[in-house]
Formats: structure tokens, C-alpha cells, sequence
């Protein structure tokens, strides 16, 4: 059955983690976030528009750029800021940060900064779930670089040899760091590359987010009656640096007027658009308080005790 | 070779000590399932995994694609989800294709997501030697592996230890890295028919002595055994000791052994050279330095790639005659004995092919 897109709720995600991250970019200079960020600013709608057309019971595998991803599954934002702060309060004790977010309350997986590791993990616990006669599946996000590790295509091959439940989700932002996808591929048809492994694929060029969830869905749905493992490849553009608050037109080929069309079509905008006044301020005021509560959590929460340091080497 | 437990006089090999333990915890416990190339196929792995698809199903025990990198972020994403899989390796050296996967994620995972998340996943690993095995049929990573905190490594040379270990490092919540040895593999030993644990960071005593501290390591241990058995001949005593886990290393036995001896001898099954030999030494050194000087040596392979000929491939080895010969210096300070050692029996038995 496709469900109706929320747009309330759509743009209630969107604007949070959107402002989520320019507090993180305002903050930064106080040097109280002491790790790499990797900012979504530009992407969210991927996570947004895929979490939204998944079941709260689904489970989600991401990436080091994972602040978009983790709140869109549901993620404890106090916990987030708690983490990024380095706060025992973190999801992860202060000792993950931004490049390891987890909420597994949410299906949130810890989230890995080694480029393409976790696509493997989500086919494992796909088998596991297939194992375990389980109707949940597992959604897996990575970037386009990732395409590029060897991995990958062993992921490929065995989720669709065993017809794993997974709906794994290609963010091709083109740039690996300052690189271009062209300067990296000789053919960058990724989907034709895919398919020949037996998956079935689609490519999102306009990046709309009501595209994103409306294709999603559909894919969940087919991969819930056993059809296996789906790719979607969705075009973005990733409007800051690979790391830190800043921007990096300098410092990429290409240039701002190539991420103009993209901020054109900016989905907080675009979503915000259509909802009535009233609703758009309601929302925003109450994640503008959801933000300021986490920050003040953040503030307040105590460092680890050092004694922390060898906790957690062995579970 | 030796007995652990004298309470059962059932006698397996080291290879069906292994299976019956692969069998008995997949019986108990429906998570646990076998992955790895040829795993399911008709000879499984030396016998260890032979036929267990055929009782347990084929979703709990399969052959993999050749992706070795792969199949272990596929172990570890299963594991995430409450399987408990062992992934098996016929030769340590293809296990150097997993080690991304196993050293930033599996060895990572409880740490930098605080325990929210763990990795019950055993690698197991066969070391080769023998009949040609030459420079990539032959190596032995255990300590690599033992340089990464998060990671439990094991390394049983009894079918005995075989059995309980593996048990045990099924049932752990972490990590480990289980060691095997291919020519160990058809030595006998009393192992009793029920299921049991032996608990991974004891070592084991395996000759009382007086005049010497011997650990092997893996196969080392029973070329140790025989040495000591040629010591015994010029009137010297040693203590051999397999430490059985390497991470979490018994060093508390092995100082209290060199407590008592004053020497200590470490054989490795691997290079030396930043290895688990120096690893041992070190430890014993800075647990005994206020309260005993004693000296020690060390031995393990030859500091070249294994060579496939086999009169090259007998000097990269020590043997129960080097040892012997090492442990009597060690002692006395002179080389004016050779004993007479024959060639050990598993290795002159194997013809492979691998």
C-alpha cells in the first residue's frame, strides 16, 4: 500500500537536521566539537525521503557522514550532541563522536569511517534476518567513493546469490573529497554496473525528496516479498566540505555555479514551501527548542571519568 | 601425545576435536553458523565442518564467493544482528584479505560504540606446513592479531584445548581469532564426548621441570614436548608451557614458571621479529625484574619467506633436535650435544595436498 507523503513531517526532519548542522557550523569555532564533521547540508533529503518510506523495526547502516542519517531513523538528538561534544551522555561515551553515531534503540547502526566497510555488514545482517524468518530488511547508505572499493561488488554479489533483504542507497554527491566522479571512473553508469550482479536498480536525478520516498517505498516493498536486494542511486550535492563547517568552492573542480541548480531546488526550501504558515512556524519553533534543549544537555553533561578509557575494549 | 583430562579415555584427533565442537554448539545454539570457502564442500575443511549443512542446514553452513574481505564484513553484519558465525580460512595467510574488516571494525565496534554494540565472531584459521607448502601456504599472523586491543586470540595445540576453546570462543561476545595448526591436525588426544569450556587467558603446564621454561606455540608446542623429552637424556628438566590463549595472554603462569627455573625459552610458530616471542620475553622481564635476573632465548621461523623444498623448508622450522640443542646452551652454556631426533611423526606423515 503507498502511503501518502507527510509533508509536515518531511519538512519537520528536514529543517531539523538542517539547522541541527548550522548549529553544529556556529558552534565549531568554540571548539567545543574537538572532531571531524562531515555535514549533510544539501543531502538530507536522501535520508529523510528512504527513512521515511521504511518501518521503525527496519535497520539502518550509514556512514561517517551520518548526522542526516541518524536523525532521520530517529536518533536520540541529545545523545548526538552529548557525543559530538565528547560527553559521557553521547550515544557512544564520548568515545565515537560525529564519525560514529549509534542508536540502536531506533535500528540506527554505529556508523564506521572507513570508506564502504558497513555495505558488508549490512548484507550480514540482512542474512540474519533472513535466517531469523524476520519481515524487517536493512537499508544501507554510502556515497559514491564507496562505489569504488572492492568491497562493494563482493557485497553486490552475495546479497543477490542469496537474495538478501537490502535496500542499499548510493548518495552520489560526484565528489570523493575535492575529486570529481569523472576523474575517478571511466564509466560512472553506476546502475548498469549494478545490474549486472543481478540487482535491480534506479537512478533519482531530480532530487526531490518526494521522488526519493515514492521509488523507497516501492523497492521496500518488493524487497519485503522476497524479490532481494534493490540499488538506488540518487544525484546530490554536498553544499560544504567533505570535512569541517566550511565551504570549499576553491578547492573542488567545478565551481558554485555548478551547485547552484542544487541549492535552487534545496528540499528544506522546496518542502517548506508547501505547508501553510502556521504549521511551518509551529514546526519550527518546536526543533528550534529541541535544538537549544540538546545543546544545554550537551553543555551540562560531564566528561568521562578516566577510568573510561578501558571500558568497553570487550563486550 | 599427552593427556589434559584423565577422567575420559575417549581419544579423537585434533581436527574431529574441532568438528565435534563446531557440531555440538550449532546443536545447542541456533545462531551459531559456518561461513568460508568450501566450508560445505565434500572434504570440509580437513573434516572440520564436513557434512554440518546437511544436519543443520544449508543457511548454517555454506561456501562462500572467494571474497574473503567481503564475507567477513557479512560475518560481522550478522553477528551485529545476534548470529554467532564462525568463518573459517584454510590457510591463515588469505585471512591478510580480511584485516581491514577485522582490525577497524570487528576489533573497533564494542569500544567506539561504548558496548552498545558487539561482534561474537570466530575467524578460524588453518596454519600451514609441509609437503610444499612454500612462501603462502605456511604463515602464521597470530601476532598481528595480538597487537590490536579487541581482538581474543587463541592458538590450541591439544585436541583437548581444541575442543573446549573452541567452545569457549563461540560462546564469547567478542572477537577471536582461532588458530589452528594443519599438522596437528590427525595428532590424537583424550577428549571427553560432552560439550565443555575451557576458559580462554589460562595457559597450561604441559611437562613439570626444574632447569628450564619452554613455551611453544601452536605446533611448537609438540616439538617442544619432544625436546624436553631429549633434555631428559643429559639429566635436564624442562617446564613446557602452551599458553593456549595468546590474548589474554597466562603471563602470571609463564613468570612463575621462570620464577622457578630462572630460564626461559620461547618458541614461536612465526617470525620473531616484533613477534609473540618478544612479546612474552618483555612481559616476564618487566613483571620479574625486581625479584629474579634469568636469561632467555628465543627461536621461530628463519627470517625468510617458507621456502617449498623441503631440505630449505626444514631449517626455516625449529624442531624438537634445534630445541633441544638451544635449551642445552641456554643451560650450559655450550654446544657439545646432539641429540639423536627423528624427523616428527605428523610432519614426515603429511602429503597434503595442503
Amino acid at each position: 500500500m503507498e502511503k501518502t507523503p507527510d509533508y509536515q513531517r518531511f519538512y519537520e526532519k528536514l529543517y531539523l537536521i538542517r539547522r541541527v548542522e548550522e548549529e553544529i557550523i556556529r558552534l565549531y569555532p568554540s571548539d567545543k566539537i574537538k572532531s571531524p564533521v562531515h555535514l549533510s547540508i544539501g543531502q538530507e533529503f536522501i535520508s529523510v525521503g528512504v527513512c521515511e518510506a521504511l518501518d521503525p523495526h527496519d535497520v539502518a547502516f550509514g556512514t561517517y557522514r551520518g548526522h542526516a542519517l541518524y536523525l532521520a531513523k530517529g536518533g536520540d538528538i541529545n545523545e548526538m550532541i552529548a557525543e559530538l561534544y565528547g560527553k559521557e551522555a553521547g550515544c557512544a561515551r564520548g568515545k565515537g563522536g560525529s564519525m560514529h553515531l549509534i542508536d540502536n534503540k531506533v535500528g540506527m547502526m554505529g556508523t564506521s569511517a572507513i570508506v564502504s566497510t558497513s555495505i558488508p555488514h549490512a548484507a550480514g545482517y540482512a542474512l540474519a534476518l533472513k535466517n531469523q524468518k524476520s519481515s524487517s530488511l536493512v537499508a544501507c547508505f554510502f556515497g559514491d567513493g564507496a562505489t569504488e572499493e572492492g568491497v562493494f561488488y563482493e557485497t553486490l554479489n552475495f546479497a543477490a546469490l542469496k537474495k538478501l533483504p537490502v535496500l542499499f542507497i548510493c548518495e552520489n554527491n560526484q565528489y570523493a573529497i575535492y575529486t570529481h566522479i569523472k576523474d575517478r571512473m571511466a564509466n560512472t553508469d553506476l546502475c548498469t554496473r549494478v545490474k549486472s550482479f543481478g540487482l535491480q536498480t534506479e537512478r533519482i536525478e531530480s532530487g526531490s525528496i518526494l521522488d526519493v520516498y515514492k521509488t523507497a517505498q516501492n523497492m521496500v516493498e518488493r524487497i519485503r516479498q522476497g524479490e532481494g536486494p534493490f540499488f538506488l542511486e540518487i544525484d546530490t550535492y554536498r553544499l560544504r566540505d567533505h570535512v569541517g563547517p566550511l565551504e570549499d568552492w576553491g578547492l573542488r573542480k567545478g565551481s558554485k555555479e555548478d551547485a547552484l541548480k542544487w541549492i535552487d531546488k534545496d528540499q528544506v526550501s522546496v518542502l517548506g514551501g508547501l505547508l501553510d504558515d502556521f504549521s511551518k512556524k509551529r514546526i519550527e519553533a518546536a526543533v528550534e527548542k529541541k535544538i537549544e534543549d540538546a545543546i544545554q544537555y550537551a553543555e551540562v553533561s560531564h566528561f568521562p571519568e578516566n577510568e573510561e578509557l578501558y571500558k568497553h575494549v570487550f563486550s | 601425545m599427552y593427556l589434559v583430562d584423565k577422567t575420559s579415555s575417549r581419544s579423537i584427533t585434533y581436527g574431529e576435536a574441532i568438528y565435534e565442537a563446531t557440531y555440538q554448539e550449532m546443536e545447542r545454539d541456533e545462531n551459531v553458523i559456518v561461513l568460508g570457502l568450501g566450508a560445505d564442500d565434500p572434504k570440509g575443511l580437513f573434516g572440520s565442518t564436513k557434512d554440518l549443512h546437511t544436519f543443520f542446514g544449508s543457511h548454517r553452513s555454506f561456501d562462500t564467493p572467494l571474497s574473503e574481505d567481503g564475507m567477513t564484513g557479512v560475518a560481522i553484519g550478522a553477528a551485529l544482528a545476534g548470529l554467532r558465525p564462525i568463518h573459517v580460512h584454510q590457510r591463515m595467510d588469505f585471512v591478510l584479505l580480511c584485516m581491514n574488516q577485522l582490525v577497524n571494525l570487528a576489533a573497533k565496534t564494542s569500544y567506539m560504540f561504548a558496548g552498545k554494540q558487539s561482534v561474537p565472531l570466530v575467524v578460524r584459521n588453518v596454519i600451514g606446513r609441509s609437503w610444499g607448502q612454500g612462501a603462502q601456504h605456511s604463515q602464521a599472523f597470530h601476532s598481528f592479531f595480538m597487537h590490536v586491543p579487541g581482538l581474543k586470540v587463541v592458538a590450541p595445540t591439544t585436541p583437548y584445548d581444541a575442543k573446549g576453546t573452541l567452545i569457549s570462543s563461540i560462546r564469547e561476545n567478542n572477537p577471536v581469532i582461532f588458530v589452528e595448526h594443519r599438522m596437528l591436525y590427525e595428532i590424537k588426544g583424550i577428549v571427553p564426548e560432552e560439550p565443555f569450556a575451557v576458559p580462554l587467558g589460562k595457559g597450561r603446564i604441559l611437562a613439570e621441570g626444574d632447569d628450564i621454561t619452554i613455551i611453544g606455540i601452536s605446533h611448537m608446542v609438540a616439538e617442544a614436548l619432544r625436546a624436553a623429552a631429549h633434555l631428559k637424556e643429559v639429566g635436564i628438566t624442562a617446564e613446557v608451557i602452551d599458553p593456549v590463549t595468546l590474548y589474554p595472554m597466562d603471563i602470571d603462569l609463564i613468570a612463575s614458571s621462570v620464577l622457578k627455573t630462572g630460564r626461559l625459552l620461547v618458541i614461536d610458530c612465526g617470525w620473531l621479529n616484533c613477534g609473540a616471542s618478544a612479546e612474552i620475553i618483555t612481559q616476564v622481564f618487566e613483571k620479574l625484574q625486581e625479584e629474579k635476573s634469568f636469561r632467555a632465548a628465543r627461536m621461530g621461523f628463519a627470517e625468510t619467506p617458507c621456502p617449498t623444498t623441503k631440505n630449505l623448508e626444514n631449517i626455516f622450522y625449529p624442531s624438537a633436535k634445534t630445541i633441544a640443542m638451544r635449551a642445552y646452551k641456554l643451560i650450559n652454556m655450550k654446544e657439545d650435544w646432539i641429540p639423536v631426533s627423528e624427523e616428527a611423526k605428523e610432519i614426515v606423515a603429511f602429503r597434503g595436498p595442503f
